[in-house]
């Protein structure tokens, strides 16, 4: 992305020239990276970008391509949620987001493949097919963000837009070998985000670096009042020479090396944080007891607030209806069963249940009460050291189809990735080795709250003595 | 076992999701894998632990209150899946 803004002023390269590659490359396209292309819309904006350079605009982001999950609103464009249920639905409006990217003058491409309503791990489930890994194409990118994360490692946009509610940003940047940050809760505005899991859910930026990812980063914080949720405070200034590592304190803990953490990966992290430890750093090991609960507290606070947010698809304001019902309940019952794929029903039953008369103490409460415990957890941590470091997933990118069928198997894989969500912390991924089949590995760094400062500057740090994030595939 | 038939007809109902009898009997043994391992979670003692539903505290926020530019119905109506004028068009529920 930086590459880009320097090319524009050091090359002459003009956006629109540069656009109309992308755009081109996009056209050939294998992975199934993109659901929907906005050529006209990307021109345009490559030539009002193109105005801006000519005028002397220092804009990082003036004509650079982006991509955009397709659970963020752009205007005009459809968002689908890769949903059949949102199949018709344009939105009036940007996320905010998109639109302080626009003001900006970045070039919004299109937008991006993931799981129906971000539910999901593989990239798989929606109504447009799987995105394949540009890696290995026979795999999985991960997901749910996967058609974001395959765009960027595969050069077709500098840089995306994903989201995380549990892992949706780090899991396929770990899978496709790209820098993914999941914010601070409230850092971003969810403004335009549709909704999964109001508690849980971050927008934040995919790119082939740090750097970018921050400069990104930088462009969509801050608070929105269309956004409640959003925070106030101000935010620590980021550095993009990156972070002098020396005495900071990294917390390694035990919870993130254990059971099912595949080897290459557990030997691929260890060397990523030995790297931070020769920049200076303090390494040492901690403890932090709830993670091993984090992903049944997580299926059950993520299905509940799905359940609740899910019920405005009923086929009267928005999306697709079903046709020759009956009265108004066969209305919600048919433009639901026939809207919804299997794993969005199946995370609505779910949080039904668990929500449901007589459940809801022994499944919701109790789960929020270990999700506060978590937090202290975390809280206690960050009074022994600065960052926590560890693996993203516990595995490289697996096989297309090798975990259909087994739900819970899949749910296992979000095991280091959830508690960043259910905390509410900033955590980041990325790339620190390839696995023996040649497939990407990612080291994870989480910080305070806020402290977005510290994660990009110690990823910038990492990758200015690394080569893990130039590799393409 | 957790989760009966009839509980996952009961659920599927509640979540008006409609379910045929191959559906209720996969979306039971599914359920059911994953409910019984959220059985972990009654190893931890939660005595006295406030639940936390929300990252960080939270408190009410008030709009500015004053008159703001809206969007009209037209562009409100422009995704309904059936309207006839200004209004939603739904099956008739009052008889």
């Amino acid at each position: 992305m930086l590459e880009t803004a320097r090319r524009y002023r050091k090359n002459g390269v003009s956006p629109v020239r540069e656009v109309s590659g992308f755009l081109e490359r996009i056209t050939r396209d294998t992975c199934n990276a993109f659901v929907a292309v906005d050529r006209d819309g990307a021109l345009g904006a490559a030539e009002e970008a193109q105005k801006l350079i000519e005028g002397g605009s220092e804009d990082h982001l003036a004509g650079v391509p982006l991509a955009v999950k397709d659970n963020i609103c752009v205007r005009g464009i459809p968002a689908t949620c890769a949903s059949k249920i949102l199949s018709t639905f344009v939105p009036a409006c940007d996320a905010t987001v998109v639109e302080r990217l626009r003001k900006r003058g970045a070039v919004i491409l299109g937008k991006t493949n993931l799981d129906e309503f971000a539910m999901g791990s593989t990239t798989s489930t929606g109504a447009f097919g799987p995105t394949l890994n540009p890696w290995d194409p026979t795999r999985t990118p991960g997901g749910s963000s996967g058609g974001s994360a395959a765009a960027v490692a595969s050069g077709l946009c500098a840089g995306a837009l994903g989201s995380d509610t549990g892992g949706s940003i780090r899991m396929p940047a770990s899978f496709c070998g790209i820098t993914g940050l999941k914010p601070t809760y409230g850092a971003v505005s969810r403004f335009g985000l549709v909704a999964f899991a109001s508690s849980l859910d971050q927008i934040g930026p995919m790119a082939p670096s740090a750097r970018d990812a921050a400069v990104l980063f930088e462009a969509i914080r801050g608070h929105d009042p269309r956004d409640s949720t959003s925070a106030t405070a101000a935010h620590p200034p980021l550095n993009l020479d990156g972070l002098d590592l020396r005495g900071v304190r990294i917390g390694v803990p035990d919870e993130f090396f254990g059971e099912g953490l595949d080897h290459e990966v557990e030997r691929s992290v260890t060397f990523g944080i030995s790297t931070l430890e020769n920049l200076g750093a303090q390494v040492k090991r901690i403890s932090l007891p709830m993670v091993r609960y984090g992903v049944a507290v997580y299926y059950i606070v993520a299905t509940a607030e799905a359940s609740s947010n899910l019920a405005r698809y009923d086929g009267v304001r928005y999306g697709k209806r079903a046709q020759g019902v009956g009265d108004l309940l066969d209305l919600y019952l048919e433009t639901r069963t026939q809207g919804f794929g299997d794993e969005v029903k199946r995370r609505i039953m779910l949080g039904t249940y668990v929500l449901s008369a007589g459940y809801r103490e022994a499944y919701y409460r109790k789960a929020s009460q270990v999700r506060a415990l978590m937090a202290r957890d975390f809280e206690r941590a960050f009074g022994e050291c600065d960052l926590i470091a560890g693996p993203a997933t516990p595995v490289t990118a697996f096989g297309l189809n090798e975990m259909a069928g087994d739900p819970l198997s899949l749910y296992l894989l979000d095991i280091y990735t959830i508690p960043a969500n259910l905390t509410g912390l900033p955590a980041l991924c990325v790339p620190c080795g390839f696995g023996g089949e040649g497939l990407p590995i990612g080291m994870q760094l989480m910080a305070p709250a806020f402290r977005e400062d510290l994660l990009l500057g110690a990823g910038i740090s990492f990758q200015d003595c690394t080569r893990f994030h130039r590799v393409k595939p | 076992m957790k989760i009966t038939d009839s509980q996952v007809l009961h659920v599927a109902a509640l979540a008006r999701l409609k379910l045929d009898p191959e559906e209720v009997k996969r979306f039971r043994a599914e359920l059911n894998s994953v409910l019984e391992y959220m059985d972990l979670l009654s190893e931890v003692d939660t005595d006295g632990i406030e639940p936390l539903h929300h990252p960080f505290p939270a408190g009410n926020v008030f709009r500015h209150e004053g008159a703001e530019p809206c969007r009209g119905a037209r562009e409100a109506l422009e995704n309904a899946p059936h309207r006839e004028g200004d209004l939603f068009v739904v099956p008739k529920v009052i008889e």
